[in-house]
This record gives structure tokens, sequence and C-alpha cells, in this order.
């Protein structure tokens, strides 16, 4: 059995982008995968063959091509729900990306029981798909919106949801399981054994957690579950969305249309079985069946391994970046407590000017305000350059980075 | 053009010393407006007399292409009566600072002043003239600068 260093140095190859160079030859150093991820050739491959071999509508047709297209469909959901635990492949969605998960809860739970005077707590790291989608749903009933704030090192202030929790209003409370800006990994334990003592329902935007450690959704305990396969080396738009069983029953459908139905007549319909119900029309079926590929490949490390790699990246490079003179790094040094996701500020150089420079360098960071607008405010900055990290990844390609801090150093004069 | 080059001294000295930088509290038109995709944010107030821009300033944040273009552009702008104004265009802030081949994902760092500019002209001009045309062609123009 290889080690698991070698495992990490070997796995490199299966991604044909990684060999590529930009800007004059620069070898590509992409670290911006809190964004989205490199694939693999077995995800790559996997697309291909469903659309070389087994192409056709699922759940219809009765010739061979239509049996096995829905046969990679729904193993594909089995493997997803084994992945992160789900006991019940029926309350398995698949939608388009963790938007469009957050945005049918808001719509297929919150409309029919949203009523004047509720509260949906959301908090101040949120991305904004999980507070736009609520405030559109506030708004629309006359209810409220409450943010969990954020303390100075990037910590959910848990007093602030006790204190809407007393109101005894509280609907929902909606929250990341790790930030996309920060990387603080939420303390779901004490959030949701806190919402659970009132009868009150959460939401886990899971979309920066699932890809980069073990994520059980039964001793999680939450009642809704939102995640995407184009942060984990699955392809872009497909995601999942998971709701607990008995919620899921009282929730109205999202989109009408095909394959949602049991019957149709002139002026009215009878849905389809979970959780068809809510997958209208004909699906995403090849990125599915990619999504599942990447669910394969990852399975194979074993998300214990991820987590261990990322950890020692991320101390490395929070090490070497503390080095960096006049760069701030935001949110919390505890390792345990955080993801690989870095966001920094170099003294007072634009995080724009900075990510282009290192780009000349072959370094692809994120730069702007990672759709968190709220955290930015909380900041108090315009925007922040960030660095994240997967499997990949490799302490050489931090050294690359800093080298290139060094080259926005010497231009900016610091 | 490698991507530091761009970064030569006088963007990096606009970015650090803007000039026209703050306020005009008793401005006679202001605007404001923000590029969605990274968060740049330009205020610009204007002071007008006798159809003239009589001073200028800009303030909010930006990247180090945003500062420096919008200081230039104030520098451009300040003394210019009301029609040159409006003839301002994308290249002659973007030749002034060497910026005639920026890559497409930062124009909008360069050109979100000039934007917000002619909409405070067409703010302004909206409120002082009554020739409709005159606003819809700055409309226009301010639309399709990127």
């Amino acid at each position: 059995m290889q080690s698991t260093q070698s495992l990490f140095e070997n796995l490199r190859k299966d991604f044909p982008i990684l060999q590529r160079t930009v800007r004059d030859n620069k070898p590509l150093v992409y670290l911006d995968n809190a964004s989205t991820t490199q694939k693999p050739n077995q995800v790559i491959d996997s697309i291909s063959n469903y659309y070389q071999n087994h192409n056709a509508n699922i759940h219809r047709a009765v010739y061979a091509l239509a049996e096995e297209s829905t046969e990679v469909y729904e193993a594909a959901r089995d493997k997803i729900a084994n992945f992160i635990n789900i006991k019940n492949r029926q309350e398995l969605i698949f939608v388009r990306g963790t938007t469009e998960a957050i945005n049918l809860v808001a719509y297929a739970w919150g409309r029919p029981f949203i009523k004047e005077g509720d509260i949906i707590v959301t908090t101040e790291y949120e991305h904004h798909s999980n507070i736009v989608p609520w405030q559109l749903l506030t708004q629309e009933k006359g209810a409220k919106l409450e943010y969990i704030g954020m303390d100075d090192n990037g910590e959910l202030i848990l007093d602030d949801l006790d204190k809407y929790l007393a109101t005894g209003k509280v609907k929902l409370v909606t929250f990341s399981l790790m930030s996309n800006v920060l990387g603080t990994i939420s303390d779901v334990e004490k959030i949701i054994e806190k919402c659970k003592a009132v009868g009150v329902l959460t939401l886990i935007d899971g979309a920066q957690a699932v890809p980069h450690m073990k994520v059980d959704i039964e001793k999680l305990g939450c009642d809704f579950f939102a995640f995407s396969g184009h942060k984990m080396l699955g392809p872009t738009g497909i995601g999942v969305l998971w709701v607990r069983k008995s919620v899921l029953e009282t929730m109205s459908p999202f989109h009408g249309g095909g394959d949602m139905i049991r019957e149709v007549h002139k002026y009215e319909t009878t849905w389809n079985d979970l959780p068809y119900k809510f997958e209208a029309g004909t699906p995403n079926i090849a990125d599915v069946v990619g999504f599942g590929a990447a669910i394969d490949y990852l399975t194979k490390i074993g998300m214990d391994n991820v987590r261990a790699h990322e950890i020692e990246l991320t101390k490395y490079a929070l090490e070497k970046l503390s080095e960096v003179k006049g760069l701030h790094i935001y949110g919390t040094k505890d390792i345990s407590k955080r993801g690989g996701v870095i966001s920094f500020n170099f003294a007072d150089v634009h995080p724009h000017d900075v990510a282009q420079i290192v780009d000349g360098e072959g370094v692809a960071i994120r730069s702007g305000h990672h759709c968190a607008q709220v955290l930015m405010e909380r900041l108090n900055v315009a925007a922040t350059s960030r660095a994240s990290f997967y499997i990949y990844n490799t302490k050489e390609e931090i050294d690359v980075l800093i080298n290139s801090l060094n080259k926005v150093a010497k231009v900016f004069k610091l | 053009m490698s991507n530091a080059d761009i970064y030569h001294e006088m963007i990096v000295d606009y970015s650090r010393n803007p000039v026209n930088y703050g306020k005009i509290e008793d401005h006679d038109v202001t605007f404001h407006d923000s590029n969605p995709l990274c968060g740049d944010s330009i205020d610009i107030d204007l002071k007008i007399a006798d159809n003239k821009v009589t001073d200028i300033k800009f303030h909010g944040k930006g990247c180090a292409i945003c500062m420096a273009c919008s200081s230039v552009l104030t520098e451009i702008t300040k003394g210019k009566n009301l029609e040159e104004v409006r003839k301002i265009e994308k290249n002659d802030i973007l030749s002034e600072l060497g910026l005639e081949h920026l890559q497409a994902v930062r124009i909008k760092c360069a050109l979100l002043s000039l934007k917000v500019l002619k909409s405070a002209l067409y703010t302004y001009l909206a409120d002082h003239l009554d020739d409709s045309q005159d606003i819809d062609k700055l409309k226009e123009d301010a639309a399709s600068l990127y």
C-alpha cells in the first residue's frame, strides 16, 4: 500500500489541466479551489463515456439505452447518499448547485410556511446564496431576516442565536458549515442542539465543507443540507439538496413539468413520489454521472486523508504568509476550526492588483468580495485576496505564491 | 505586456496619492456606481458654473487601476465645458496611463469612474435641460462604455 504522501504526489497526473502552463510558460498554480476545483480524467472520461455509450432520457422509455441511462443516474444518487450517510435515497434531490438548492427550500418550504412576523436567522459570514433567497422570502411575507454576528476571530457569536430563539418567532436557522471566505468551520453541534431544543428547523450550506472533510448527515441532525459537485472534482451545474423526509413530505413542488407528476388532468395534477416530485424536466444526467465519478475518486482517497492533507497545507501556508511583512490574514489561526481557505490583504494594495501580479507568475488566486458582501462590511474591507487549497496542491506551490507576493511588494514598493 | 508591467510608476503613485480625492459638500450633482463583479465603488461630485465643470472630486474604494484612472479622469475633466466632458472617451483615459491593451476583466476597473462621470452629467442635464434626446444619447454613451 502506498503511503498517503505518495498518494497525494501521484494524483496530480490525473488532472490534465495541472500539466499546462499559463502566462509566458509559467506552470499553473491553481489556488482558487473554494470557487471551483479542477477535474480528474476519471470524471472527464465518465462524462464522455456516458455520451458515447449510454445517452438516452431517463425514467421513461423501455429500450436498452434508456434502461442503462436510468441505471447510471440512479447509481450516482446511491453513491452520493452513501458518501455523506443519507439513509433514505428518497431524500436526495438533484439540483443545479447549492444556490438552486437553497432557492428551492425558500420557495417550496418557505412560501407555504413562513408568515408575517416570523424570523429566519442566517449569519454574517454567509455566501450571497444563503442571504438573498431569504431576503426575497422575508420581504414577500413581511417576515424578518436576522444575523448571527461574527467575532474578530471569524467565529460566530452564538449568544445572538440564543437571543433570536428566545423570541419564539424563529422558523429556520440557516448557516454554512464552513465559510467560503475565512474557512471558519461553524460550531454545528451547538447550533443544532440549541435549535432542536426549541423545535426550530436548520439548513446547512455544505458547499465548502463536503469537498474537504467527512460529513455525516445522520450525525449532524439538521433538516436541510445543500452542496455542489463542482467544488469537489465534479462537473459544474450539478448539486444536491437533502431534506429530512418528514419535512420534505410537507413541501410544495418547486418547478412544475415532466417527471415530477403522477397524473395530469386539465385542471389538477398529482405529484410523483419523492425525490422525483422535486426533479422536474430532463435532469443533468451526464453531470450526475460525472459527480458520481468524483465521489468514487474522493472515496478512494478517503476524506480523512483529504482533511489531513489540507491541514498540513494550511498550516504551512499560514506560517509562510505570516512571515510576509504587511500581510494581514483574516479569521482564526486555530487549525482545528478552519479549512484550507485563507483570506488576506497585503498592506494597502488592492486585492485585484495582488491577484493580477501573482497571475503573472502563474498563480491563480481569487480577489474580490467572494459573494460575501455582508462579511466584507463586517470586516470593513472592500475586498480580500483568497487562496484556497485542494488535494492536488503542494507546499512547493505555496512557495510559488509567497515568491509572487514578493513581486507585489516590489512593484508597490512595500 | 506582462501582468506586472501594468503597474508602472504612474499607476502606483496615483493609487497611493490620488488626485482630486474627496467630496464637494455643495456639489451641483453627485453620482455613485459600483462594479458588481469586484465591488469597486466610486462617487463623483461636480461643481458646475456657466456650463463648465469648475470643480470635481471623487471618492470610493478600488484597485490601483481604478484609482489611477479616476485621478486622471478628474484632471482631464476639470475646467472643461459640458459638451467637452460629454466627448471624453475611454481611450482618453487609457492612453494617458498606457493601458490601451488592458485585459478585458480589468477594463471595468479602469472605466468605472468614466461611467460615473457620464451618469453624473446626464443626471445634471436631466435636471437643467429639457432636450430629452441629449439625455438619451448620454445614457447610451455611459451604457456602452464597457
